[in-house]
């Protein structure tokens, strides 16, 4: 078999876990173990997750570079690939290529409080680096994760948001949307920069990582702003739209940094050098 | 073309338009659009021999709308176009003010939609000449034999789709060979992918079309694309008795029905 | 290796022609039915052109096809499979005829597939290329390879260049080992160059590419973009049309459980290029749109892969249905 740089490994589907109506994770293992073993990638970085027949799609990778045996991921149906994902079970094939990208620099952060901030479907690609921290907890200071959606329905991750809830070194702020609560909710009610804001987290020694639809982040931008955050201490990622994930087909650039080499991760700094096309 | 250029500085000082689509002559010596904000602008515009591309294509391009109202130079394809951009509300009469040009190439005082509607009832509609006569020599063909000459044709099509984006009645934002959820036409330029193409495009002009052949001039490869969507609307004349782009309520042939609708086409 | 000149006889050609037939695929220009320039494999010398301006499509299609499959599969939900392509089997060609923007194009192409992660396939077939140019004899006023740093006979990416000579004959420049084997083939069609006087054509510079990126890296924001693509339509006739234009698409296409997934030729100019699932479009209109294929290949490009974007062909301005001309737009950007 001659492969090259667009063929897939084959995954397996070990585990599907339903998010939320329309976002599931899958659990995908290396179908060849010496796929396995060569295998290794770091938080941030991304692949092209496909289904033979409908196309491919790009999504970080959520799980932590710390768990070896796997690589998971979050999708929402939207297009026709996830739409395609969605349909797939347990023990179906996916094409994964990857992983592509740069990565969240965390051995810089260490010694740091870091303070994760995420809107919906966009916890995933944050999964990997908390995780990832978790993992590493002696090498970091507090770590502060603010996490939003539209309703309580919408939250992603809803096991493991109980986990970091009862981990005693964690501080875990959820909210939802007003009018997305349920009678039960215990958490914030509010919009994510506006729970921020409250919540006022130190700027002191302190790496903010933020991801989130477009709306979110312009509105978090300003309260991180007021709270005395750097530029350069503001990461995000950048979702743009990609197809061969590693520089060539000329899709995802934005002016000359390309989202699939120089990113998926970017300091606020960063993209304020960059045009507003993204 | 004197008149052009002064009815346009008049629409622009007295603010009845915002823009001017009309023709200007490129370095190379090529007719080409122009877009004509300022009264003292206005000089650079002509009109002659050269000037056949169809403006109509602009009335529903985003950055074009955003001046506010339009004023077109008009020849009889561009006022056929505006006129089924109207029936198919994509446009609003309001919206627009007619520089009329004749087929002869004179300056035509169009005041509004009915006199437009009036000039259009007075002229001929059918297809071009030349055109008339290729399809002739198409329509004589056997079956195989036409069906050999698209091939032919449509195997050199790269799908740069010009013929879609300089067509005035393309207007969709998303075109069905965008959908992909199913992917109805394969987004790769083969001849079977190309030859769906074209039958697609064709058959969501028939009745629309209304004949100007840009689409054919547009092609940087030389298709004669634009034959099949004129075949289609001599069809729509043959059967339904309309052509296209004559009045601002017309309502599309092939997807309006009517109990005394001819069905002989149906197999 | 240094370049050596010798002469072809203008009777010699067609040996050398016939030649190379032999055990290789040539990709000529020939003049089509509808009287474009078109190339072709293999087609008889006496079809060949020499004296053409300019084909309407380039010929990038060598190296980067229109279509071009990248692997097999077998969609079985459990075990699907894939299965590579054999990139060993991709056929050696003679490209002849190519004039000098069209060659130099392979350089822009190679610094776009190949820097950081080589594409094999692009890799793969440009190494089994072998690219025997043609100077130019004759120019119109959409060329402009010397303002892009070229000219009407330079031998940027030729491994054999044939200059015309006012007497009919060529002049050959061997410039590479691919091209030294080729005249070891048949080294009695290569005769010694005495001073025979070249007929090369001259192309008028219009800008200085150098001044130009230097004022494209602060002009992102500028009104010119609108006022300029007013008329751009959106199609992709300049980019299927340009030798370096690379931008793709990736797709799968299946019958029954075997499919296969290939990339195909794409434009930046397209709406739905950029478009994400969600709705949001970062080049959301055409005159964004029409700035990015400036940028990128007089801005991005030599400030990335330390390459321009373009040789100067004209082919985009030649296959525009609405005059969008872009050494005349290029001139004026020089000056805002």
């Amino acid at each position: 078999m001659c492969n090259n740089i667009y063929t897939p490994y084959l995954m397996q589907i070990e585990d599907i876990i339903e998010e939320t109506s329309d976002a599931r994770t899958f659990r995908l293992k290396f179908k060849n173990p010496d796929d396995a073993e060569k295998f290794s990638f770091k938080a941030g970085q991304f692949g092209e997750y496909s289904v033979f027949g409908e196309g491919e799609s790009t999504f970080c990778i959520a799980s932590s570079p710390t768990r070896k045996e796997y690589i998971e991921c979050t999708f929402r149906k939207a297009g026709r690939v996830t739409n395609a994902l969605a349909n797939l079970e347990i023990g179906d094939t996916v094409g994964f290529r990857g992983p592509y990208g740069n990565t969240f620099p965390i051995e810089e952060w260490e010694g740091k409080n870091l303070l994760y901030i995420a809107g919906g479907i966009a916890l995933p690609p944050m999964r990997c680096v908390i995780w990832n921290t978790i993992d590493l907890r002696e090498k970091y200071k507090d770590i502060t994760i603010v996490y939003g959606a539209r309703s309580v329905a919408d939250l992603v991750y809803k096991h493991e948001l109980k986990v970091w809830e009862e981990m005693p070194d964690i501080k875990l702020i959820t909210t939802v949307d007003p009018g997305g609560q349920t009678p039960d909710w215990k958490g914030e009610i509010g919009f994510v920069p506006m729970v921020l804001e409250k919540a006022a987290p130190s700027s002191e020694n302190t790496i903010a990582i933020l991801c989130g639809p477009p709306v979110m982040i312009k509105f978090t931008m300003p309260v991180l702003k007021k709270l005395g955050f750097q530029d350069k201490d503001i990461f995000t990622t950048l979702e743009n739209r990609m197809k061969c994930g590693f520089g060539k087909c000329g899709r995802c650039n934005v002016g000359k940094v390309f989202v699939c080499k120089d990113g998926p991760v970017f300091t606020n700094e960063q993209l304020l050098t960059m045009p507003q096309e993204y | 073309m004197n008149s052009i250029v002064s009815r346009a500085k008049e629409l622009l000082e007295n603010k009845s338009v915002q823009v001017i689509v009309g023709f200007e002559a490129g370095p190379t010596g090529k007719a080409r659009p122009a877009f004509v904000t300022y009264p003292s602008k206005t000089d650079i515009l002509i009109f002659d021999e050269r000037c056949v591309q169809n403006l109509a294509v602009y009335l529903t391009k985003k950055e074009v709308k955003q001046f506010g109202k339009i004023g077109i130079v008009a020849t009889l394809p561009i006022m056929r176009s505006i006129m089924m951009l109207i029936s198919e509300q994509q446009v609003f009469a309001e919206n627009i003010e007619i520089l009329g040009v004749s087929t002869e190439g004179k300056y035509l005082d169009i005041a509004d939609i009915q006199v437009m509607q009036g000039y259009i009832e007075k002229c001929d509609l059918s297809n071009p000449s030349n055109d008339q006569e290729t399809l002739a020599m198409l329509n004589k063909m056997s079956m195989q034999e036409k069906f050999d000459y698209w091939q032919n044709e449509l195997s050199t099509c790269i799908k740069c789709y010009a013929c879609r984006q300089a067509c005035p009645m393309c207007y969709c934002t998303r075109c069905a060979v965008e959908c992909n959820q199913p992917q109805w036409i394969p987004v790769q330029a083969n001849t079977h992918g190309n030859m769906e193409w074209h039958i697609l495009r064709a058959m969501h002009l028939a009745g629309r079309c209304i004949s100007c052949g840009e689409c054919g001039r547009a092609c940087p490869v030389n298709i004669p694309c634009h034959l099949l969507t004129m075949q289609l609307a001599d069809q729509a004349h043959k059967y339904f008795n309309v052509y296209a782009g004559t009045s601002e309520k017309m309502s599309s042939v092939l997807s309006t029905y009517e109990p005394n609708d001819k069905e002989s086409f149906i197999l | 290796m240094e370049t050596t000149h010798k002469i072809i006889r203008k009777h010699s050609l067609e040996k050398l022609y016939v030649t190379l037939l032999e055990n290789r695929k040539i990709y000529a220009p020939v003049k089509q039915a509808d009287n474009l320039i078109g190339y072709q494999y293999n087609p008889a010398f006496s079809e060949v052109t020499f004296d053409h301006l300019q084909s309407t499509l380039s010929v990038k299609n060598v190296v980067f096809p229109k279509v071009e499959n990248l692997f097999y599969y077998t969609n079985n939900k459990t075990d699907s499979t894939v299965k590579g392509i054999d990139l060993e089997k991709f056929p050696e060609v003679v490209l002849w005829g190519a004039h000098p923007c069209d060659t130099a194009a392979y350089d822009v192409l190679r610094s776009i597939f190949c820097w950081d992660i080589k594409d094999e396939f692009f890799a793969a077939r440009l190494e089994k290329l072998v690219v025997i140019g043609l100077a130019c004899h004759k120019s119109d006023a959409l060329c402009f390879c010397t303002s892009v740093g070229l000219s009407p006979d330079s031998s940027k990416g030729s491994d054999i260049l044939l200059v015309p000579l006012n007497n009919g004959d060529y002049k050959a420049e061997i410039i590479t080992e691919k091209g030294s084997r080729i005249v070891a083939e048949s080294p009695e069609i290569f005769e010694n160059y005495g001073d025979e006087t070249v007929n090369v054509t001259v192309v008028e510079q219009k800008f200085d590419h150098k001044q130009l990126t230097s004022k494209l890296s602060n002009a992102f924001e500028h009104p010119f973009w609108l006022a300029n693509s007013l008329r751009c339509i959106g199609c992709g006739a300049c980019a299927y049309v340009c030798p370096t234009c690379a931008c793709f698409d990736i797709q799968d296409e299946t019958r029954g459980k075997n499919g296969k997934r290939y990339r195909s030729w794409d434009s930046c100019g397209f709406g739905l290029f950029t478009l994400h699932t969600s709705g949001h479009n970062p080049r959301e209109v055409q005159s964004q749109r029409w700035r990015q294929r400036i940028l990128h290949k007089f801005s991005y490009m030599p400030e990335r892969n330390e390459s321009l974007g373009c040789v100067g062909c004209g082919r985009c301005s030649r296959a525009c249905p609405v005059d969008m001309n872009i050494a005349e737009q290029l001139q004026a950007l020089q000056s805002i």
